[in-house]
This record gives structure tokens, sequence and C-alpha cells, in this order.
């Protein structure tokens, strides 16, 4: 069941799955390297037909969606993504500590209290929201977006930087308050330190989530604070027209997550799976 | 009045007192993340079951008026939330029983022997981290798209060709982009499960003379099968939420052929400003949510024995 391969021996096996195997990852990765591919293109290769394969790339588009109206949209969608992971880490850390090391009573109900928060369906308080924000002015303000992923992310921050916690050996905490450590200094010179790994892996899945999000974006701001989510929806009804364009602000918009993912993909994993899976 | 202030100014502090007051400091850092969460999310959905029971349309001002069930009977009777509903069951179950079916396959193949896992994993995963609304666009405009797209060109010689996907299949072309970003996510799951276990026990399997598909269903798939369930569970609590690209591929059309429940919601309450029927749509999606959630999330409790450790 073995042949020559380049001088060693490898089975044939392995050889057939990688063929299958790389067959499947390219037709899954293909629609990405088609957007990339259509962005290098000018507007009449990328709607010629049949399809342009082989051209000369330019980055002709890149730059006419960079120095266009795109750049707010994308600062919008740091502002937001940034703004509210910071507020939950800040928010969910202490909470995650006490469920971790001083855990109340109750705790599990605690959990699945901040977990059940998560999968809500929107429809349970975007009314109420959407008047609110209405009322205090926030509608099209980037402010209410912040607040908004807040609390979509905040459960993921719980649930995971808990994991986190479990995992530090609880003398670590007691030999601290021996030593007369107050509350915050426990936090900030022995928990943070301890789970960097954690407050990062969070963080990735918080950016990820309030970066892609698309719902909330599209009903509570019109143009001041519209995300780059927002800004492809100019291309929503592009017939021929537009795509070489569309694919540069695609791959733009996409390339923080994408880049983010790729870099932390084990942190990706525990993340998606609140923690369960290590 | 003198001896009833003195015996509540000096108290000594008595082990119940302290224990109170030990458990309050404990509560303390919770309260912060607790109450925000309260704020913005029971609160609110307080008032969404408060303005169901109203008549209001924000386009109508002087509207509002209390109207009991009202809504809800209208939605009882209203054909729009059965299809809705309708389709969102279809979404859901057909997204997440072909990305997991496709997602188990992929992670067997990469967890045995092949060339370039590490590389192979990375682009996989590119789908799952690609902006929906973005993956949504470059779907119907460059690769369906029935003149310009490259799809119905490349299946042209196959028959298959200037296929107007979006508008002549529309529930499965938002199936197939949904299973696209989703087999990778359930992929990465399972393939964690398969790389926790432990290889001596498949060769002892080999040894015994057990073949490939006996030692697979027999050792992989029951060890695996927590992964799937976690998988699963995750991945039905968000598809059933599936807005972005139902948005971007279909607009909930042709008609209301692809309108789910987040779709209806959105176009009742901010194309028809209806508050008061969109509210009893919220509360609807909540009890029908709630009851996949919390069997689904017990479950994930007892798979995972997520427990206080002390």
């Amino acid at each position: 069941m073995s042949a020559n391969i380049l001088g060693g021996r490898i089975p044939v096996s392995k050889v057939l799955w990688s063929v299958v195997g790389w067959l499947v990852v390219f037709i899954f990765f293909f629609p990405v390297l088609w957007m990339w591919l259509e962005s290098l293109k000018t507007e009449p290769q990328a709607a010629s037909s049949p399809p342009t394969i082989f051209f000369a790339p330019t980055l002709a588009e890149f730059q006419e969606v960079l120095s266009g109206d795109f750049p707010p949209f994308f600062i919008n969608s740091a502002v937001a993504s940034i703004g509210s992971t910071l507020l939950v880490l800040i928010l969910a850390l202490p909470a995650a500590y006490a469920l971790a090391i001083r855990p109340v009573k109750r705790t599990q109900d605690v959990l699945f209290f901040f977990i059940s928060t998560r999968f809500l369906p929107f429809a349970a308080s975007l009314v109420p929201l959407y008047l609110l924000a209405r009322d205090l002015h926030l509608l099209d303000n980037i402010f209410a977006l912040v607040l908004i992923y807040t609390t979509i992310n905040m459960p993921l921050g719980v649930w995971l930087l808990r994991s986190f916690l479990l995992e530090i050996p609880p003398e670590l905490f007691e030999a601290a308050r021996v030593d007369g450590a107050s509350f915050g200094t426990e936090i900030w010179r022995i928990v943070v330190p301890l789970i960097a790994p954690g407050i990062a892996a969070t963080s990735l899945i918080c950016l990820i989530f309030s970066w892609n999000e698309f719902f909330y974006a599209v009903n509570f701001t019109s143009s001041v604070a519209a995300t780059a989510p927002i800004f492809l929806v100019g291309f929503i009804s592009g017939r021929g027209l537009f795509y070489a364009k569309l694919a540069a602000a695609a791959t733009l918009a996409s390339l923080p997550v994408l880049l983010a993912g790729w870099i932390a993909q084990k942190q990706l994993i525990r993340g998606l799976t609140l923690g369960a899976v290590k | 009045m003198i001896a009833v202030a003195g015996s509540g100014g000096v108290r000594e502090p008595t082990a119940a007192s302290v224990a109170r007051r030990d458990g309050w400091l404990r509560r303390l850092p919770l309260l912060p993340a607790f109450v925000y969460v309260i704020l913005l999310t029971q609160i609110p959905f307080a008032l969404t079951i408060y303005y169901s029971l109203f008549s209001w349309n924000l386009l109508k001002p002087g509207s509002f008026r209390f109207s009991g069930v009202d809504n809800y009977t209208r939605l009882v009777t209203d054909e729009s939330l059965r299809t809705a509903v309708f389709n969102t069951v279809v979404l859901t179950i057909s997204v997440i029983a072909i990305s997991v079916v496709l997602g188990l396959a992929i992670a067997s193949l990469l967890n045995s022997e092949v060339f370039g896992k590490g590389l192979m994993r990375t682009l996989m995963i590119a789908p799952f981290l690609i902006m929906p609304t973005a993956g949504a666009l470059i779907w119907k405009d460059t690769l369906l798209n029935p003149l310009f797209g490259l799809l119905p060109y490349v299946f042209t010689p196959f028959g298959l060709g200037r296929v107007d996907w979006v508008n002549k299949y529309p529930m499965v072309t938002v199936v197939a982009v949904e299973v696209w970003r989703w087999t990778p996510f359930m992929m990465l799951i399972i393939l964690a499960g398969l790389q926790s276990q432990n290889p001596e026990v498949l060769e002892a399997a080999r040894v015994d003379g057990a073949n490939a598909f006996q030692s697979f269903r027999r050792i992989t798939l029951p060890l695996v099968r927590p992964f799937i369930e976690l998988g699963a569970l995750l991945g039905s609590l968000f598809v059933v939420q599936t807005f972005d690209s139902i948005f971007m591929l279909t607009y909930g059309g042709p008609g209301e052929d692809t309108t789910n429940l987040p779709f209806l919601l959105y176009i009742v309450a901010f194309q028809g400003f209806n508050i008061g029927q969109a509210s009893a749509i919220g509360v609807v999606a909540v009890i029908l949510t709630t009851i996949v959630a919390t069997i689904g999330l017990r479950t994930m409790f007892s798979i995972f024995q997520v427990e206080p450790r002390r």
C-alpha cells in the first residue's frame, strides 16, 4: 500500500485523502479567493462574461474605496467594537472573578441567567431600546451601538473569563488575601496578569461579534454613526456595476476579523464554545 | 425612644452579621455586570410585553391605546407569522443538519494523515470570519448573478447555466450561503473533539480487527458526540437569528418566501412602525427561543459539567 514519492515512502492513502481534503478546502475558500481576485480587477474585468481569470492586478479600486466615503464607516466600526469590548472587560472581569473564586450561592443560576440573555432574541428588547434611543437622541449615535454591543457580549465575557479564572490555583488568591491585598489590588496585580491570555481570547470574540454585527447597526444608525456593514448595503442592488469596488470594500471590511481570527485560532475555538472546549 | 436608638446603635458584630457582610462583599463585584444586563435586557423585555398590549403606530401620532390581546389574536390569524415561523424552522434545521454532517466529514479529514493540515484549517475557517454582509454580497453578485456571476458560467456545460438562483430558489440560496458560513464553525468544534481522542485506543481497536467504519461508529462517534451536540446547540441559537444574509440576498422575498422571524420583526417594526404588533412578535419569538434554549442549555450544562469549584 505504499508508493515511492519524492524518495520517501508515503502511503497512497495519505496522498488520496490529501487530494480530497484540498479539494473540499478549495471549494469553501473559493468565494473568499474570488472576492480578492475581483477586488484587484478593473470594473469591466470584474463584470465580464466569460469571467476574467488572467489579468494584471490593480489596486485602483482599493484607492477608490479608501479615498471615498468608506473610512468614516470603518472608524465607526472600530469605535463601536473597541469601546464595547473595553466596557465588557471592565464589567465582566469582577463578575467572572466573583463567580469563579468567591462563588456566591446560586452561582449556577447566575451563570445561566447571563448566558440566557445572550440568546434572548433581539426581538425581545428591540422596540423599547429603539424608543429609548430615539427619546435620548441616541439614534445614529455610535454611543448607542457601544452600549448595545456591550450587552450582547457581556455573557460571553463573564463565561469565558470565568473559565480562564477556574484554571488558576486558588492558593494564589488566598496568599494575596492573607497579605492584605485589597480587592482592587487583587484584581489588577494578580488576576489580570494571570489571565492575560484569557483576556486576549475574550477581547477577540467580543471584537468579532461586534465588528460583524448588522441588525442593530442597520436599525439604529443611518449616516453619522453607520458602521462598515452598512457601507456594503449601498451595493445591494448592483447589477453588473461596481463589482470590483464592492469586492474591495468587502475585503477591507472583513480584513480585521479575518486576520484576528487567523492569528488566534486556538482562542477562537475556546471563545466560540464559551470556554467549554479548550 | 432613647433606649430603642441605643440598642440599634451599638450592636455587637454577631457571626450572622459578619457572614451577611461577607456575602455582600462576595456579591459586590458581580453587581455592575448584573445590573447592566438587567437594565438593557430584562427591563426592555418587560416593556415589550407591555407594548404588545397596545395598538400603537409611530407614524400615526396619538394612536397609542390599550387593545388587550388584539395584537396576539391578529398574529394567530395572520399568515405572515406562520410563514415566518415555518421559514425559521426550515432554515435552522437544514443549515444545522447539513453543516454538522459536512463539519464532521471535514474535521475527520483534517484529523487524518494529510498534507498541510494547518494551512487547510486556516483556509477552512475563513468563511466563518468573513463579515456576513460581505459574504452574502459576494455570493449574490459575483458568484450567483445569472448574467455576470462565475457559477452560472461554470455550470453551463452541465445544463445548469444562467439559473437565477436568488430569485428561483431563494431558500436554497440562503441555506447554501449559511451552510458555507457555519460548516467551518462545526468543523472547528468537532475537530477539537477528535483531537482530544487517544490514538492508542484506535490502534488497539485496529489490532483487534475492527475496520475503519466500525471504529468510527463505536469509538470515535460516541467520543465526539458531546462536541457535535454543543456545536449544533450554539449554532442553532445563532442561525435562528439569521438576518444579515436574508437582508442582503433576498430581502425576505420573493414575496415572503425567505422571511424568517427576525426579518418579519424588522419589516413590522421599521418599515411599518407598528410598535404594538412588533412587540407581540417579540414576545412570541422569546417564548419559542426559550423553549429550545432551556432544553439545549440544560443539556450543555450536564454535558460539560459547568460546576462551581468549591
